[in-house]
């Protein structure tokens, strides 16, 4: 071997370089693509979860006064005038509402008070307000002159906030600065547990019913194996809401499974199986089952039954030699399956929101009602951020060990 | 390396087909209504839709929503504004109006009445009382039950809806606290000229959550109002709550021996508005001033809806009178616009929080 | 399978037991959605076998829900919607999808690792996540609620697709092909069409009819983006499924399932054909 000369030393690298940008090249198109259409809407959306101005732009001058208010007692009284012309101003451009809303978020029962304070307040000239603003407001509603209200309508009125994530969590800002566990319900942390648990079992599920059918179609000759792979591969490939509808069609109250078991006579009166758990459940596991058998059918597929045969052969007992040498060799596709079941059962949405009724609701459920029906953005940016989270690391989890490059389909 | 010839060509075949795709996405010009199907949305198509398409020309997308004001909101705060003309229940409207999603409707758009009476006079005043909208049908939240499954006892009243001992069975309900919290009032005996003044205080919210307390594993919660006469069809509830005029097309078209309890009604008007921002306003307030016009409005009482304006009245189909909720105004009570303006988002809450209990 | 004679009788007990679990859990694959195919038939408007239907009495069976559906403007406007949307996105996402692999299936290239997990991680996000993000993201830009943002979206969320399948047909790629026929003098397009082209097309079109499938089946990105007159077949269907169940629905549901036996097929024969061009014996 004759060693390079620095010429052809540069020479080789400069080929090199060429070559990587070329590679790059290929992938820049896309690249550039995704981020535009896919990473930058999720970034904004995680920065809407702590940029919150609006409490800040609606009424600015009531918290330049508050900035003077040392937090003990109620504001004094310029603080409320100046606060009273604001409401009022924000009453006649129909913003008082906006306000109400974002009180109520900061200091529970606020929207009601806040609402029928602007529209008495509608009345009232502006002048009249700037002087004797204060002592009307206290006289309207008596929540006005509640310190724990001003503190945390100070709070509220930074653009920078983290508070959404201490409400995602349960968690409360208390009027001494002190966090703590809210004390009313602890919807979210519960929900955080249910989703999850659900998502256990439903992978466990898979994986019962995945590994045998696997097994047993990895051990058939191909012709056969190829048939019966289609009845995996038919329900994979229809479509989510048919393979959803199809449950409702079985599950509901006057549905073929009830009306088949009261034709049979094993009960009376129909079970209430759709929206219930349950059904998210059945519905979730039918969906995701194909994603476990195939992976492990794959590797199943490339295992030479002769090591089994061989082990057993030498006297091996049927169990114990299955769990030590046939096992193992299928955790990769086992791992494989299962990490992918449970990535995309914790972020389910649409059978959750079909067949789950109330109680079989998962995270994805609650983070759609924040956006469409409370309209609270910033607690569903919240709580999606750590879904999010959570789905990056078990993501991160999945390529370190299986390799998303490995995914596989069909 | 020629290969970078190849990836210059591969570039451009992408940016090619993406700007093939932005110019194919030709929007039609098309007024959007919103309104909430079932056998009232195939009336207002009927009388109002159809009629307005022909005469204007304008192609008229009519879309279902299940109520509510948060997806006006999503629209109108987001700047997504998808909706022109939304048909708003009047319990909704005062909020949604005084959060500035609704667009002021001038009152000089409405034409006389068939008779000749000018607009303002012709509207009954709950009608033209929000500048947000224009009212547009009288309607009511009732209850009703199956005469063939009910068994020997019917129900009469509000009470015997919250009372499982003398009605066993599911309660079919709509899952918001509109109505629900006032009947659960009604139920515990508070007189109907009272309920909003009990309602606006902590212990009066505490009291109707018990009432509601007592019946909640037996109710049943829907969206939509077009779900609940087929619960009430198929047996998924044996009393159910909803529009009157749903009910009674149920049992006149297609012959469901259902009965409404008229007991508890809480009557409402249904209004036309526009949603703040829409690129269509005037011909949104073109297809509102058509659509309540005399005669369309006459055509409601196909689902038993009393129209808002007084020369409708001879128009309409004299079988529909005694099914109407003017006829029953002595039962019933009258929704608050401005109780649930107030009340709407705190006691939205504390509902959400009661079901997950 | 034949046994061997040290197969005991436990061993035979065991693999019959194997067997007809198997068969149970096949059985809860497809009985599912084998059972919307006769209701779709349904004269009466229910979800459910009526007695007529068990006696096979002909008048208990109608097309009424088919007719239902190519009578509806609505479900027109979504059959239409659904297969603009699901064509452009499919070739946006075809095309990109496929430069990338080819990109990303070269040793050289740099960052591999975290590139392919980035572009890959839409087929991983929660939709509900992606949507949330796209609906306040593209009304930003007026996107929200035009076909252009909507194709844009489904594009993205087809992309992970196409790379998996068209890097799976270059695993088994020698790009010498590609250096001996630039060296021979073929102009590059030419050696793209001749040389990559026909080795890596299985792989391109099974990943055009996974992304066209994304999109055809994709519903909560609609349900947060998409505005009245961009409604597609899930939309339509998620709508009916919430608010009035009627069997018109099951009939859409039949059409799709066809639908997919087409789509199985198609797959089905391209897997045949990439094997056989690679010299691969199953």
């Amino acid at each position: 071997m004759t060693a390079l000369t620095l010429d052809e030393q540069q020479q080789a690298r400069r080929a090199e370089r060429r070559k990587r940008w070329v590679a790059f090249a290929f992938v820049v198109p896309l690249l550039v693509f995704i981020i535009l259409s896919f990473v930058a809407p999720i970034g904004a959306m995680l920065y809407r979860s702590v940029h919150h101005p609006t409490v800040a732009e609606l009424i600015p001058q009531t918290l330049s006064q508050l900035e003077r208010w040392d937090g003990q007692g109620v504001p004094d009284e310029q603080t409320l005038n100046v606060f009273t012309v604001e409401l009022q101003a924000l009453a006649k451009e129909r913003l008082s509402g906006k306000l109400a809303e974002e009180f109520n978020r900061a200091y529970a029962g606020m929207s009601s008070v806040v609402k029928s304070s602007a529209r008495k307040l509608r009345r009232e000239s502006p002048e009249l307000l700037a002087e004797q603003g204060a002592s009307k407001l206290l006289a309207m509603h008596k929540r006005w002159s509640e310190p724990e209200l001003w503190f945390q309508v100070k709070r509220a009125g930074q653009v920078f906030t983290y508070d959404y994530y201490l409400t995602a969590l349960d968690m409360e800002v208390t009027a001494d600065g002190g966090i703590q566990s809210r004390e009313q319900a602890q919807i979210y942390r519960q929900l955080y547990g249910k989703t999850l648990n659900m998502a256990l079992v439903i992978t466990l599920l898979c994986a019962l019913l995945g590994y045998p059918l696997a097994y047993f179609l990895a051990n058939l000759p191909d012709k056969k194996a190829n048939l019966l792979m289609i009845l995996v591969l038919l329900p994979f490939w229809t479509s989510l809401l048919v393979r959803t509808t199809a449950w409702i069609a079985l599950l509901q109250t006057n549905g073929v499974i009830n009306s088949f078991l009261m034709g049979v006579g094993v009960i009376d009166s129909p079970l209430d199986m759709l929206y219930t758990p349950f059904a998210t459940v059945v519905a979730m596991t039918h969906i995701l089952l194909p994603f476990m058998v195939l992976p492990l059918y794959s590797v199943m597929r490339g295992i030479d039954p002769s090591y089994l045969r061989a082990a057993l052969s030498l006297g091996a007992k049927p169990i114990p030699a299955f769990a030590r040498i046939y096992f193992p060799m299928t955790l990769p596709g086992l791992s494989a399956g299962a990490l992918l079941v449970f990535i995309i059962s914790v972020g389910y949405y649409i059978t959750p929101a079909l067949v789950g009724g109330t109680d079989g609701q998962m995270i994805s459920n609650i983070i759609a009602f924040h956006m469409q029906s409370s309209n609270n953005w910033e607690l569903a940016a919240a709580l999606g951020s750590l879904l999010l989270a959570l789905i990056l690391l078990l993501y991160w989890v999945y390529d370190r060990f299986v390799g998303a490059r490995n995914i596989k389909l069909g | 390396m020629r290969l970078k010839t190849l990836t210059r060509i591969s570039t451009l075949a992408c940016s090619a087909v993406l700007f093939g795709t932005a110019l194919s996405a030709q929007a039609e010009q098309t007024l959007t209504v919103v309104s909430w199907g079932g056998a009232y949305g195939a009336a207002q198509k009927n009388h109002m839709i159809d009629p307005y398409q022909k005469e204007s020309g304008t192609k008229v997308l009519f879309e279902d929503y299940s109520g509510g004001i948060a997806e006006m909101k999503a629209q109108v705060e987001s700047g997504n504004i998808q909706w022109d003309v939304v048909d708003v229940e009047v319990i909704d409207l005062e909020r949604a109006c005084s959060e500035g999603l609704l667009e002021e409707i001038p009152r000089d758009i409405l034409p006389a009445g068939v008779d000749g009476t000018p607009a303002a006079d012709d509207f009954i005043p709950d009608a033209l009382s929000s500048e947000c909208a224009i009212g547009n049908i009288v309607w009511s939240v009732v209850f009703a039950y199956n005469k063939d499954t009910i068994g020997a006892t019917p129900a009469a009243s509000v009470q015997d809806f919250f009372d499982t001992s003398k009605i066993a069975g599911k309660r079919a309900l709509r899952k918001r606290p509109q109505v629900n919290m006032e009947w659960a009032l009604l139920a515990d005996g508070v007189a109907a000229k009272d309920v909003y003044e009990v309602l606006a205080t902590p212990e009066g919210q505490a009291r109707a959550f018990k009432k509601l307390d007592t019946i909640k594993k037996d109710i049943v919660w829907f969206d939509s109002w077009s779900q609940a006469p087929q619960l009430l069809n198929d047996g998924g509830a044996v009393l159910v709550q909803s529009a009157n005029g749903r009910f009674y097309d149920a049992i006149r078209k297609e012959g469901k021996p259902f009965e409404i309890v008229w007991d508890g009604h809480v009557f409402d008007l249904d209004a036309w508005s526009v949603l703040k921002g829409t690129k269509n306003k005037e011909e949104a307030f073109k297809f509102i001033a058509f659509a309540t016009q005399s005669k369309p409005l006459a055509g409601m009482s196909d689902v038993a809806y009393g129209p808002t304006r007084k020369s409708s009245t001879p128009l309409m189909d004299p079988a529909a009178a005694p099914h109407l909720p003017t006829a029953h105004l002595d039962k019933g009570l009258r929704a608050s616009s401005e109780f649930w303006a107030d009340y709407g988002e705190s006691l939205g809450e504390k509902f959400n929080e009661w079901l997950l209990k | 399978m034949a046994h061997p004679a040290y197969y005991g009788i436990w061993h035979k007990l065991g693999s019959l037991l194997l067997k007809s679990s198997s068969y149970l859990v096949l059985l809860f694959l497809i009985l599912p959605i084998l059972v919307i195919v006769p209701l779709s038939f349904n004269a009466e408007p229910f979800f459910t076998f009526t007695e007529g239907m068990l006696r096979l009495d002909p008048a208990a069976y109608s097309l009424r829900w088919y007719e239902q559906i190519f009578t509806d403007p609505k479900w027109l406007l979504s059959i239409k919607n659904s297969f603009i949307i699901g064509i452009f996105s499919t070739i946006l996402a075809t095309v990109l999808g496929t430069c990338a692999a080819i990109g990303l299936a070269r040793d050289e290239m740099p960052g591999r690792r975290f590139i392919t997990a980035l572009l890959l991680s839409p087929m991983i996000v929660p939709l509900i996540i992606t949507a949330a993000g796209m609906f306040f993201f593209y009304s930003k830009f007026n996107l929200a609620a035009t076909y252009s943002g909507i194709v844009i979206a489904h594009a993205a969320l087809g992309t992970p697709f196409v790379i998996i399948t068209v890097t799976a047909t270059l695993a088994g790629f020698d790009m010498s092909l590609v250096r001996a026929a630039l060296n021979l003098g073929a102009a590059p397009v030419k050696v793209f069409f001749d040389v990559i082209m026909p080795l890596i097309r299985p792989g391109v079109i099974s990943g055009a009819l996974f992304a066209f499938i994304t999109s055809f089946d994709e519903v909560v990105v609609i349900l947060f983006m998409a505005g009245p007159q961009q409604r597609t077949i899930p939309r339509q269907m998620f709508s009916g499924l919430r608010e009035q169940i009627n069997p018109t629905i099951l009939a859409v549901a039949t059409l799709l399932i066809v639908l997919s036996v087409i789509l199985l097929l198609t797959l089905e024969w391209l897997r045949r054909r990439s094997q056989h061009m690679r010299g691969i014996e199953n």
